[in-house]
């Protein structure tokens, strides 16, 4: 009867535990609360999370042996491809992984607009979810300069200066992205913390309170006939 | 589970439901996990397990040069690829002489055994010192005093010769 003995054993632990953390009400909230009859478009928001925290752990593995300095940036990147074990794999991951989390992100906006489900009372979920989007795109558009090769190079050029076209302020606009007037060792830098870094934290914090306004306005039902 | 114990002749073969969906996802779960963590893993320790270092000859210099009964240092610089970049690092010995004899040469690394450091030769003192821990090696390498745990590291045997009149040692990267 031994298993029986660490089984309740095991109980007590957890229900001391819960007790004190709530993991029920949480299990409950987050994994088993009442949804209305689902459709696996409601199931983007979700994979949308589980891009993000790919990415982030991807891009944490990268972190060991990329390097944000213009000498370094591409060799650390071929090295990574060619030098260590399954780097080929970390960084192929986070490569594609960068793209569908892009176009998972804007069909799940795209589903959400489809269903009507951004009106009220989730119009914040809604507003929430448009820095969601563009903080995703800047997620993509400062990782694509950190491998410091000539499409890097010159796709950061020509995307600073479209901010630079903008009337009166351009200028001032696209020396401060670059971090000079000319893309150099500053642009790489700042790239590279706004990527790792900003923009992340941004996003992470933004994903929490959408997060929380589901939780507490539960799925919006599926348009019906009279709606 | 009601129903789940129908057909009690095979009851104990039985597994329920909720059973096999446990065990499918443990399973499935820890192979997933392998999948991930191996990799992962590999990732992080690549360099430890391709720090293999060259080996080589390395020329200290004509015996002329060396003053017999004096050690006298010699440095000298290896390159090294760590990833993506080329490292120079300097090395350095002592060369004595103790006789006129070609062959009668000794080299002692300049690496404290203690932790490291880089000792000198003191001539007064007729000692190596180690600016570190203040351990002292006799002019044979042979502790003196303090913290090392064993004599100077000696080129000696197959790894030393004296070729055409050159002091050479066979040097092995760390
Ligand atoms: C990093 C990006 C995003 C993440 C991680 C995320 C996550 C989620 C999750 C997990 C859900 C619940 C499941 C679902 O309905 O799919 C959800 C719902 C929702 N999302 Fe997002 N989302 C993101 C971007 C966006 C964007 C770009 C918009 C719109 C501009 C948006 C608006 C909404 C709205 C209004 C809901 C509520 C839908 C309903 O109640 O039916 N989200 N989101
Ligand atoms: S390193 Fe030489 S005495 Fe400690």
């Amino acid at each position: 009867m031994s298993r029986f003995g660490s089984t309740t054993m095991w109980k007590k632990l957890y229900a001391w535990l819960d007790e004190r953390l709530g993991l029920n009400d949480l299990y409950k909230a987050t994994l088993d609360r009442p949804e209305p009859r689902g459709n696996w478009w409601n199931t983007l928001g979700s994979a949308s999370l589980f891009l993000f925290l790919l990415q982030g752990a991807t891009g944490i593995f990268l972190t060991v042996y990329y390097t944000p300095s213009p000498d370094h940036a591409y060799d650390s990147i071929t090295y990574i491809m060619n030098g260590v074990a399954f780097g080929w794999l970390i960084r192929g991951i986070h490569h594609w992984g960068s793209s569908l989390m892009v176009l998972i992100v804007f069909i799940h906006m795209l589903r959400v607009f489809v269903t009507a489900s951004y009106k009220y009372p989730r119009e914040l979920t809604w507003l929430i979810g448009v820095g969601l989007l563009l903080l995703t795109m800047g997620m993509g558009f400062t990782g694509y300069l950190l491998p410091w090769n000539q499409k890097a190079y010159w796709a950061t050029t020509v995307g600073t200066a479209i901010a630079g076209s903008v009337p009166v302020v351009g200028e001032f606009i696209m020396k401060v992205l670059r971090g000079s007037s000319d893309l150099s060792a500053l642009t790489l830098s700042r790239f590279f913390s706004a990527h790792i870094w900003m923009l992340p934290a941004a996003l992470a914090g933004l994903i929490g309170v959408h997060l929380y306004l589901i939780i507490k306005h539960g799925e919006s039902e599926f348009p019906g006939r009279d709606d | 589970m009601a129903g789940s114990h129908h057909g009690s002749a095979v009851g104990y073969h039985h597994i329920s439901r909720r059973d096999f969906i446990k065990l499918t996802t443990v399973a499935l779960g820890s192979l997933m996990g392998a999948v991930i963590g191996l990799p992962a893993i590999g990732y992080l320790v690549d360099p430890a397990l391709k720090a293999g270092g060259k080996e080589a000859w390395i020329p200290l210099g004509p015996l002329e040069k060396f003053e017999v009964g004096k050690p006298t240092p010699v440095t000298f610089i290896r390159s090294k690829v760590n990833g993506w970049e080329k490292t120079a690092n300097s090395y350095g010995v002592f060369v004595l002489r103790k006789s006129d004899a070609p062959t009668d040469v000794m080299v002692l690394s300049n690496r404290c055994t203690h932790l490291s450091c880089r000792v000198n030769w003191k001539e007064e003192q007729q000692a190596y010192l180690c600016p570190c821990h203040d351990a002292a090696f006799d002019i044979n390498g042979a502790v003196l005093g303090g913290p090392p745990p064993r004599p100077l590291d000696k080129y000696a045997g197959e790894n030393l010769k004296v070729e055409d009149g050159v002091v050479h040692i066979f040097f092995a990267e760390g």
